[in-house]
């Protein structure tokens, strides 16, 4: 089951490299981090931990091509498809990009059709997250977790090789955790790349490593 | 790219025609204005169906700008803006497909209810031909302009006030060139197609600068 949502193709991914070369990010007079260098192959996670206001989220934003570096770039070389950068990743911030009025099925549904849906049905992916059976209710009532789990079944409407995510298991329970960490491990197994920013433990497997921003005193 | 354009237009006139959405706060609004209007000037017949199309027109206007405060405002709290960044379509047409959306749900029934709203002041059938052809094509610019002032409050957020401030000296023109093309129907004695050509043509000219250049503010408020 732990394969189902991302099974398939992998060996597409695999050439895919997310590099980073010498990003810096000012933020107002501060320097967050500056020469910053990583190298992210096919099939690997890179954790991105560090005290709060370290720059881990700017980090994430920077590289999802939301923020401006102030130097450096990065990029996801061996990409041999014609779309943009953005359209390689799934980008899950702080927010969960819900539409309180509209039901379950239709927030997933649209975003399936703006991200121009190749990964599971809304049902699958509805299952997938354990919110099978809540598609007819209108997102306002469902709680915080179940808020995290919706915007989480859309990393699987539609398949993208590079998830970048912003602490992914905020008010998810143990269960929901055991279970994103289940998804993200298909996800690598299947030639994806993940980069994470958390401060609660995310077990990808043995293919994750840990980047640690602000190690100066 | 279709899909996905298609998948967001249809989102936003959900979200428009859901309780509390504002679809219905324009017609609303636009009723009020060209209602209280023949009290105000008096029950003269002769000057409201002189003045009528300027009335009509301002009360389009107006209602047109109704709700653009949010139009981006909420995409931007909720975090939805960010992961649409990441859709299977440019900015540009993102911008695009949400304008289309709001003039769908608030543009278009002001077109609708105009005729009614004309005969209150005494509009002859001419001139109401002219006025629903004129808000038919001069509300889709007013709206694509909108953008831009919908972009800027959506990026400064408590940017409402900006949209007023924005707006309505770019859609002047088509304020000036829609009332004199209806008025031109009526009396002359330019004929009805020169102001009108004009006005398509501003429109064309909004239809395009609009979604780009609010596309360009969302973008350089990111950083």
């Amino acid at each position: 089951m732990c394969n189902a949502p991302n099974a398939g193709p992998g060996q597409v991914w695999s050439g895919l490299t997310l590099k980073g070369e010498g990003l810096a990010c000012r933020r107002g007079t501060r320097l967050l981090f500056d020469n910053l260098t990583f190298a992210l192959p096919a099939g690997e996670a890179l954790i991105v931990t560090g005290p709060n206001g370290v720059g881990k989220s700017s980090l994430l934003r920077v590289v999802a091509g939301l923020l401006t570096a102030t130097s450096g770039r990065a990029w996801l070389e061996g990409d041999r498809s014609d779309l943009r950068p953005a359209e390689r990743r799934h980008y899950l911030g702080h927010d969960d990009a819900l539409k309180a009025a509209l039901s379950v099925r239709q927030n997933l549904g649209f975003w399936q059709g703006v991200l121009g849906g190749t990964g599971l049905d809304v049902e699958d992916a509805l299952d997938e997250v354990g919110l099978g059976g809540l598609g007819r209710l209108p997102a306002a009532v469902l709680s915080a977790g179940q808020k995290r789990r919706l915007a989480i079944a859309r990393l699987l409407v539609a398949r993208r090789p590079l998830w970048i995510l912003d602490e992914p298991t905020t008010a998810l329970d143990a269960a929901a955790q055991a279970r994103f960490a289940e998804l993200g491990r298909a996800h690598l197994a299947a030639g994806g790349l993940i980069l994470a920013a958390t401060h609660a433990p995310l077990d990808f497997g043995p293919r994750a490593r840990d980047l640690r921003l602000g190690g100066r005193p | 790219m279709m899909q996905a354009f298609i998948a967001l237009v249809r989102r936003d006139i959900q979200l428009a025609m859901r309780a509390g959405g504002g679809a219905g706060l324009g017609v609303v609004f636009f009723l009020s204005v060209v209602t209280v209007v023949p009290f105000a000037v008096g029950p003269d017949l002769i000057l409201l169906a002189r003045i009528g199309p300027a009335i009509l027109w301002i009360g389009a206007m107006l209602a047109s700008l109704i709700g653009l405060e949010r139009l981006f405002a909420a995409d931007v709290e909720d975090g939805s803006l960010d992961a649409l960044a990441g859709a299977a379509l440019p900015l540009e047409l993102v911008t695009a497909a949400k304008g289309l959306a709001h003039w769908i749900a608030t543009g278009l029934p002001l077109v609708i209810a105009a005729p009614f709203l004309a005969l209150m002041l005494n509009l002859d059938l001419a001139a109401i031909g002219a006025l629903v052809a004129t808000l038919l094509v001069g509300t889709p610019a007013v709206t694509a302009l909108g953008l831009i002032g919908a972009a800027f409050a959506g990026a400064f957020r408590r940017g409402g006030l900006l949209i007023a401030v924005l707006v309505l000296p770019l859609a002047i023109p088509v304020l000036i060139f829609a009332v004199s093309a209806t008025n031109a129907a009526v009396t002359g004695p330019v004929p009805f197609g020169t102001p009108f050509q004009v006005l398509a043509g501003l429109a064309l000219f909004a239809l395009v600068l609009g979604p780009v250049a609010a596309a360009a503010a969302l973008r350089a408020a990111r950083g």
